[in-house]
């Protein structure tokens, strides 16, 4: 019976919640490692990217709270998040065309399109925030009207739980109750879903399969006759859904609040690096490592001891063996790991 | 325009702009924008050696300067004894059982081999950090339990009380940020060049939750306040008669006097450092030294093959450059005196310095010079144009309207975006800067 309740209790504080923020930056990740598959560049502005893209999920959501729609027991965003991606895309096709194609005709340095992200990156922080002040004021219910752009932004609606605590206890009549939060089953099937669309896409259609050419071996692409500018076009369509859906996914589980969405930032990079740069399998397998470990080392294991040692035993500390506030130092003792023992990530990478 | 008067008119420009703000706001809020202009260009010059003369990618900029900050307090506050009395030196012997532990574990991946290397290294961690947390925590309780509201901190090594301190801490910046400037480069650089831009805004990060947690060590987000400076207060000044005096005859009325005097002799101080920070970079940029990290920097592998080792230079300028940004770090916690780890944001301490360069021109010293004082005006300035611009925008709205508020509230984030466009369009039509390298 005790070993059952420290199960639980791990799955609730651990496991549940690092599946879903594990699927959160894999998705993200897979974001960041396509761009540096096919344009060959870190993308700086990629968490930008995803808060750009939710909060154009949340106004749509706004607009549809508004019209009395509703998505049942589902979270309105849900219904927004594909006019969320729309609007993404569009800017991110804007940006390529306005900033980065220029870059790629010239055959600039992949450090100079680092640096040009980080201006973009500036560009959609300011664009975000404005944009958020904006339709607050002009969509938003009575009750988030003075949302300003650096605020915290809660939009989720619907039902809250799959589970409570209390269905569970009563359920299996232990002392330990199991919550599972219905953002952290949308985020796995979400996450399931979309994963399995882009490995077919990537995999069986012909447009997917010349990416891949073109990310293997660019000049062997370009003499098969595979036209870049629509390979680079459809790699920021699938970024744009890709860094929308883990956007409004995260602010679901969470909140919104554009400087957290920022600092995402490295914790997908590693992500990214850790399954190996370029490599899709490896962006997912990297986002659920370093979410775990994140989840597994600031979470305090006191009450699990409790548990499963004897009482003599049992730990008066939390047993908390870094705390929260270190989440970051995380995932970079992880990234640095990597990079001193295996460069090219766990799955072969194309990086060195 | 000949090539050779372009620096000096832009030059004079800039400082016509400052001077133009002295007679709009002020004399006041011009030599805080000139106070911080010499810092900034401190610290462009810092990221111009790793970036023009290198060609390293450095986005923990902001890590090095929160370094130098801490160093300035360490350096320049006075000790609190009982707190060294009831913990100190326990934690001085648990940070050592750490560094042990480190290099014990760096030894045995050296040393063994197969799987008895695996075994002993995670042995050695494993049981060093225990050992670590065990000492570490109860130092830290027994130093932060002291006076928690007023110190609950080790202090500084300021046992003197001496005022001049404060510029011992600059140096000591440098100091600690070559420190951690050295562990990055030494896992990073040699790989990819990206993967230098991610671990240095990872190191960033880390050290910024270093400060804001660890209050034994810098009294975290309660900050440290009241850092004795190098320079006399103005109360002091405006008590003193002689100062008084002086002031009079040359028509000023002591408190303006004694708050221009300060700020005159900070700037003085400052463009003491920078001068001969500036002195040496351009030693460094025409010496052989310096020539061979261009050649590095243009072609690797040629540099490469005519014998450079590629990797060391680089960690050598990576150093260098992150500690000059160190000393401007410490330089600025003492012109603020004090210590806010929530002040340190990535936009304005990492990104803006990297506008800096790229727009004064990158590979050249002045141009860095003159791209720190040019970008910050403007940071400064945008705002106030952005309020103005807003303020025209919503002219004919009733006052007290939601929208009003919001425009004038959303000028604030003119700022970041007025940065990013001035980047781009730097980049996209002038990629070689205002002062481009010869």
């Amino acid at each position: 019976m005790d070993f059952l309740n420290a199960l639980v209790v791990l799955t609730n504080f651990v496991i549940v919640p690092g599946l879903a923020y594990g699927a959160q930056l894999a998705i993200g990740a897979l974001g960041v490692t396509l761009i540096y598959g096919i344009l060959r560049f870190s993308n700086f502005a990629h968490g930008d990217t995803m808060a750009f893209g939710t909060v154009a999920t949340i106004l749509f959501t706004w607009i549809f709270q508004g019209w009395g729609l509703s998505f049942g027991p589902l979270p309105t965003a849900l219904l927004a998040l594909p006019f969320g991606i729309g609007l993404t895309a569009l800017f991110l096709l804007g940006t390529d065309r306005v900033v980065y194609r220029f870059y790629r005709q010239q055959k600039a340095k992949p450090v100079i399109l680092v640096i040009v992200s980080l201006g973009v990156m500036f560009i959609m922080n300011g664009l975000t925030r404005v944009f958020l002040s904006l339709g607050a004021y002009a969509f938003a219910p009575e009750r988030e009207r003075d949302t300003r752009g650096t605020d915290d932004v809660n939009f989720f609606d619907g039902e809250r739980f799959i589970i409570t605590a209390r269905n569970f206890k009563e359920m299996t009549g232990l002392d330990e109750g199991l919550a599972i939060k219905s953002t952290q089953g949308i985020t796995l099937i979400t996450a399931i879903i979309v994963v399995a669309l882009l490995f077919w896409f990537l995999n069986k259609t012909r447009t997917g399969k010349s990416m891949r050419a073109f990310s293997d071996n660019e000049d062997l692409a370009l003499l098969s006759g595979i036209n870049p500018e629509r390979v680079v076009m459809v790699t920021w369509l699938i970024v744009a859904a890709l860094t929308t859906t883990a956007g409004v996914l995260y602010g679901l589980d969470k909140s919104f609040k554009a400087f957290t969405f920022f600092q995402l930032l490295l914790p997908i990079f590693a992500a990214a690096i850790v399954g190996g740069l370029g490599s899709p399998l490896g962006a997912i397998a990297g986002g659920f490592v370093v979410a775990f470990a994140e989840v597994a080392i600031t979470y305090p294991l006191k009450k699990v001891l409790g548990y499963l040692l004897p009482e003599s035993l049992a730990p008066d500390s939390l047993v908390q063996l870094i705390s929260t506030d270190y989440k970051f130092a995380i995932s970079f003792v992880i990234l640095i790991i990597v990079l001193l023992f295996k460069p090219t990530g766990l799955f072969k990478g194309q990086s060195v | 325009m000949t090539h050779s008067m372009r620096a000096p008119l832009l030059f004079v420009l800039v400082a016509g702009l400052i001077i133009f703000t002295g007679f709009w706001k002020g004399p006041n809020v011009a030599l805080t924008i000139v106070n911080y202009g010499l810092i900034s260009a401190i610290m462009a010059l810092g990221v111009n050696l790793q970036w023009g003369f290198a060609g390293l990618f450095n986005v923990g900029i902001m890590g090095f300067v929160a370094l130098g900050g801490l160093a300035s307090v360490l350096i320049s506050m006075p000790p609190v004894k009982e707190a060294w009395s009831a913990g100190g030196l326990q934690i001085i012997f648990a940070l050592l059982i750490g560094a042990a532990t480190v290099v014990g574990a760096v030894m045995a991946q050296k040393r063994l081999k197969g799987r008895a290397k695996t075994l002993a290294t995670l042995a050695i961690l494993i049981v060093g950090f225990f050992v670590f947390r065990s000492i570490f925590d109860a130092g830290v309780q027994a130093v932060e339990a002291i006076n928690p509201a007023a110190t609950g901190y080790l202090g500084g090594l300021n046992f003197v009380g001496a005022n001049w301190f404060s510029i011992i801490g600059w140096p000591v910046g440098g100091l600690l940020a070559a420190g951690a400037a050295w562990l990055i480069g030494k896992t990073a650089l040699g790989l990819r060049s990206d993967y230098l831009a991610i671990a240095t805004l990872g190191i960033a990060e880390i050290i910024l939750a270093v400060l804001k947690n660890e209050d034994w060590l810098s009294r975290g987000v309660k900050n440290v306040v009241g850092l004795p400076r190098p320079v006399p207060y103005e109360t002091d000044l405006q008590k003193d008669p002689s100062f008084v005096e002086s002031a009079a005859n040359f028509g000023l009325d002591p408190v303006l006097a004694s708050t221009l005097y300060a700020k005159l002799l900070y700037a003085g101080l400052f463009t003491i450092f920078l001068v001969i920070i500036l002195w040496m970079a351009q030693k460094a940029l025409n010496s052989p030294w310096g020539r061979m990290m261009r050649a590095i920097r243009d072609n690797e592998v040629a540099a490469e093959a005519m014998g450079k080792d590629v990797t060391a230079r680089h960690l050598q300028i990576f150093i260098l450059g992150s500690a000059i940004c160190g000393i401007a770090g410490a330089m600025i916690t003492t012109l603020d005196s004090q210590l806010t780890p929530t002040s340190y944001q990535p936009l304005r301490f990492t990104f803006l310095i990297w506008v800096m360069v790229i727009v004064g021109g990158s590979g050249n010293n002045f141009g860095a010079v003159l791209g720190g004082f040019l970008i910050w005006w403007l940071w400064v300035m945008v705002e106030e144009l952005g309020l103005i611009l807003m303020g025209g925008l919503t002219f004919g709205m009733a006052e007290g309207s939601a929208l009003k508020a919001l425009l004038i509230d959303s000028a604030a984030h003119m700022r970041l975006l007025t940065m990013g466009l001035i980047l781009l369009l730097v980049l996209r039509f002038s990629p070689r800067g205002l002062v481009p390298e010869k």
